[in-house]
């Protein structure tokens, strides 16, 4: 086995805290700042209250006592200086960085009475709150919006189309009214070993760099496992990743192109007869109709589309259908189109009719942990409905009927600018999301909107532009060391236990739960933050039979896990075989689509500016950007400020093919003026193997180096690539967004063409227009 | 050099390094290292095609001068940081013979003993 435990570790085997010398030494678990969807197990040495040092837990089956450089140098970022201390009150206007010290009751009283002014004058639906991504506040930030504040307008910042997970999760709800992933042994704590767990034959891993990235639920290094043991590998990708390089069959598809490439593979599964005739007879519903609609998608119209070699397609087709054991992880990009929720859809039937679905060592059917519901609608039941009804974006089909419990982001930015209609809107509570110098498409339009709501919270761990640029309070937040929490997102069910303290730095949930109780006590009936999470471990995971303080001790909890679930019975509520979907079976043809009016198979539409689509377009912007890839170093907008992170990246970077750099007048290192017509952004050339027409821009650079205040604005829309991206341009159901699939042009950055930055135009010269001029 | 004399070295598998950092992160934090000191570096090549249209695409962490194969991790029985923190698990310490019989199971590996 290829996981050496020291002898050190062996001699704590079990123990959740030791003494060791001066330090006090804790197991637990990571879900928090520094940031990231996973969860690992570490070690924290304490001394007097502050983190010394942390490692990971080679005890901790989800990690095995690896850790990403982020959390290794969790110090740096918990002990620094440049922390929120202490809640801050504005003083100056907005965006001049003015702030005074106030106290924790001084912030909640000024923002009950703000509140209470807004709900009584405009309505509780014309507060918004926003979350952004990868802290655990996936159910804590919603339960403040509906319990605290009676609004329904809980939404994931600004992010376009939702697209971001949500259509991928959504469009497995209406197939096999479960969600899936890859199964790289996850679900047993004696992991690879497990007898039970079988090594997938083949790995198809799409639209992700899963060993940079977060995959939910899973660490992208596990897939370097099942290589190590055996597994072969297709990679969809855009640019050749290390892990594209090593992989069998590399699809370099133009971004945005994803459901015609799975059409397309789904048509030669077919009509090679390397599908699963027994799965697809006993349990899919609509095939015939499917096959129909994926044969007017043969590899040859799509070899055209996505610019990869029809042979290429087919023989990915072929490794892929003929696999005893298919695992498939898949990533925002798929998301990250107009038509994600297709592309989502023809992904999830590869999977299908393959025989794929829950067997081992192909894609398992996982719930939360021990049944956990808690998500984004957390307390959502607490409003009257007549409330619930006046969510944004409700008349959107899918949100009538239900799935995805979070108002609309760019039909509340068409609200907004609509000057508020149906209502205004008065306030944006921000918890954990920076929407100018992320996740936000189109940034420069949302600054104008936000700016017009009268009062706005931030909360954070580090001053960030979105809180130099709006906020009237900003309240600081505490890091994982920091807090009593728990994960439960799939498996297992993770305790994140306290074990120091920064300044007046709260707990998302604490500071939650304080000011909720200033709202509605009944609603908010817990001591603290620790017995919140105790009553959710005992109510809602009460399958589980633990306190919290158990749970802490054993760091975190597995349920067994059972395969073929479908044909236990074991997923519809009725107890019989099958399906949690209206026909019991995988639905290749979704009738609740087919209900909603909606088109019930995939379907492939050109992004809304491409080459194809908008051709006079492309003559001026020949090149295809895509956008919002990760790198080691951050997450999202964190970690700009840390410096051992910066030393390993010091500067925002975009992709492009040395053939392009070249046609285009500029070499590796150059910075370079990236533009259409809705603004420009500035990044420095790295040569990587992608098609010559595409390039790929970072996403999340601010500067905490620079000038916090106005225009400066920490250089926030510099080399913002959202800049050129867009809002409301989504599919038919609302779902889905072409973050990566925009064009552009490329020029050299020269003083000339560089005396007003873009956070200045955006700031102070009233935004982008003088590019169209 | 261990207290009988074994000299004892680094095995990298590096067929699957994949270049994460989290060797060199976690030497720089060990040994509290500075801004351009490292205990650790990736050296890396590629990605580029070959002749026969694959591609290659390889990392290799190199101990530098500054590395002390963690004596004191070690001697408390610890692994060194680089190995234990290692994503990929291709990592390895031990004396040179052990890692040297390990070397013969598999092609694309190194030994390196920096101390
Ligand atoms: S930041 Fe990295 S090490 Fe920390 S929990 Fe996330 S994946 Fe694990
Ligand atoms: S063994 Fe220790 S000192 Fe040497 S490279 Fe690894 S972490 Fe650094
Ligand atoms: S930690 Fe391991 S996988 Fe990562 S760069 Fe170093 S040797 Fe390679």
């Amino acid at each position: 086995m290829a996981y050496e435990i020291s002898e050190y570790y062996k001699k704590h085997k079990g123990e959740a805290q030791w003494q060791d010398g001066e330090y006090t030494c804790t197991r637990t678990t990571m879900w928090s700042g520094p940031g990231c969807h996973n969860g690992c197990g570490v070690v924290y040495y304490t001394k007097n209250g502050k983190v010394e040092k942390i490692e990971g837990d080679p005890y901790n089956p989800f990690n095995l006592g690896k850790l990403c450089m982020r959390c290794i140098n969790y110090v740096e970022a918990a002990d620094s200086n440049d922390r929120l201390k202490w809640p801050l009150k504005r003083v100056g206007e907005r965006g001049e960085n003015k702030w005074e010290r106030i106290s924790w009751d001084e912030a909640y009283d000024i923002i009950v009475e703000k509140v209470n002014g807004i709900k009584k004058d405009y309505g509780p639906e014309s507060i918004v709150c926003m979350e952004g991504t990868g802290r655990n506040v996936i159910w804590q930030v919603p339960y403040l919006c509906y319990a605290a504040f009676g609004s329904p307008n809980f939404t994931l910042g600004f992010l376009s189309g939702e697209s971001c997970s949500m259509p991928r999760l959504v469009t497995e709800a209406v197939t096999e009214g479960e969600f899936t992933f890859g199964d790289y042994s996850a679900h047993f704590p004696d992991r690879y070993e497990n007898p039970n767990w079988k090594l997938p034959e083949v790995i198809l891993l799409w639209g992700q760099n899963a060993i940079i990235s977060n995959p939910d639920s899973s660490l992208g290094h596990w897939i370097v496992e099942c290589m190590k043991r055996g597994s072969k590998l297709i990679v969809v990708d855009p640019m050749l990743t290390w892990l594209a390089a090593k992989a069998d069959i590399w699809l370099r598809v133009r971004p945005g192109t994803d459901a015609a490439l799975a059409m397309a593979m789904n048509d030669v599964i077919i009509k090679e007869d390397l599908y699963d005739h027994a799965f697809v007879e006993k349990w899919c519903h609509g095939f015939d109709d499917f096959a129909e609609r994926v044969a007017t998608m043969p590899p040859e119209r799509a070899a055209e589309i996505c610019w990869i070699p029809k042979d290429t397609i087919v023989e990915a087709a072929r490794l892929y259908g003929k696999a005893e054991r298919g695992a498939g992880t898949w990533g925002v990009s798929v998301d990250m189109a107009q038509c994600g929720i297709s592309a989502a859809q023809a992904i999830n039937a590869l999977w299908a009719i393959c025989g794929n679905l829950d067997k081992p060592g192909g894609q398992s059917i996982i719930r939360y942990a021990f049944d956990q519901g808690l998500a984004y609608d957390y307390g959502i039941e607490i409003l009257p409905p007549e409330v619930t009804a006046k969510r944004i974006g409700m008349d959107l089909p899918l949100k009538q009927f239900g799935f995805g419990a979070t108002a609309h982001s760019d039909t509340l930015l068409k609200v907004i600018e609509a000057g508020g209609v149906p209502y205004p809107i008065k306030m944006f509570w921000f918890q954990s999301t920076n929407p100018i110098a992320n996740m936000g498409a189109e940034a420069p339009r949302l600054y104008k909107a936000i700016k017009t709501a009268d009062f706005n919270v931030v909360v954070d761990m580090f001053m960030t532009p979105t809180a130099v640029a709006f906020a009237d309070l900003v309240l600081p937040c505490a890091m994982s060391s920091e807090r009593w929490s728990q994960r439960n997102w799939w498996m297992p069910t993770a305790s994140i236990r306290k074990v120091a303290s920064y300044y007046e730095a709260k707990s998302d949930e604490q500071l939650i739960l304080e000011l909720g109780k200033r709202f509605s006590p009944e609603l908010f009936p817990w001591k603290d933050d620790k017995e919140w999470i105790d009553w959710i471990i005992s109510d809602q995971t009460s399958k589980m039979g633990m306190t919290f303080d158990e749970l802490c001790d054993v760091v975190c909890q597995y349920e067994d896990f059972e395969y073929y679930k479908y044909e236990k019975g074991m997923l519809r509520p009725d107890g019989k075989p099958g399906f949690n979907t209206p026909t019991g079976k995988v639905e290749l043809k979704l009738s609740l689509f087919e209900a909603w009016g909606l088109d019930p198979l995939p379907w492939y539409q050109e992004p809304p500016e491409s080459p194809y689509s908008t051709p006079e377009l492309h003559k001026k912007y020949p090149l295809v950007l895509t956008t919002g890839h990760r790198s080691w170093e951050f997450f999202h907008s964190e970690h700009r400020q840390l410096k051992l992170n910066r030393e390993f990246h010091p500067d925002p970077m975009i992709k492009m093919n040395p053939e392009t750099a070249a046609k285009f007048g500029v070499k590796e290192g150059d910075w370079v003026w990236v533009e259409n017509y809705r603004g420009r952004f500035k990044q420095k050339v790295k040569y990587e193997m992608l098609h010559p027409g595409v390039v790929n821009a970072e996403h999340g650079w601010w500067f905490p180096e620079k000038e916090a205040a106005e225009p400066s604005l920490y250089g926030v829309f510099d080399s913002n690539c959202n800049n050129l991206t867009t809002m409301c341009q989504n599919g038919p159901t609302g779902y889905g967004a072409p973050y990566k699939n925009q064009l552009c042009t490329v020029y050299k950055v020269t003083e000339e063409n560089s005396k007003i930055m873009p956070t200045e135009q955006v700031t102070r010269l009233g935004g982008f227009n003088y590019v169209q001029k | 050099m261990s207290k009988n004399n074994e000299k004892y070295g680094l095995l990298i598998n590096y067929e699957f390094c994949t270049g994460c950092h989290s060797c060199e992160t976690a030497c720089k934090v060990e040994n509290k290292l500075t801004y351009g000191q490292w205990g650790i570096k990736v050296a890396k090549d590629g990605p580029r095609q070959l002749e026969n249209g694959k591609f290659e695409f390889i990392n290799v962490p190199i101990p530098t001068s500054l590395c002390n194969l963690c004596e004191d991790r070690v001697n408390m029985g610890k692994l060194p940081s680089c190995v234990q923190h290692c994503q990929a698990a291709v990592m390895f310490y031990g004396p040179v013979k052990e890692l040297a019989d390990k070397m013969s199971e598999k092609p694309l590996q190194v030994i390196f003993t920096p101390v």
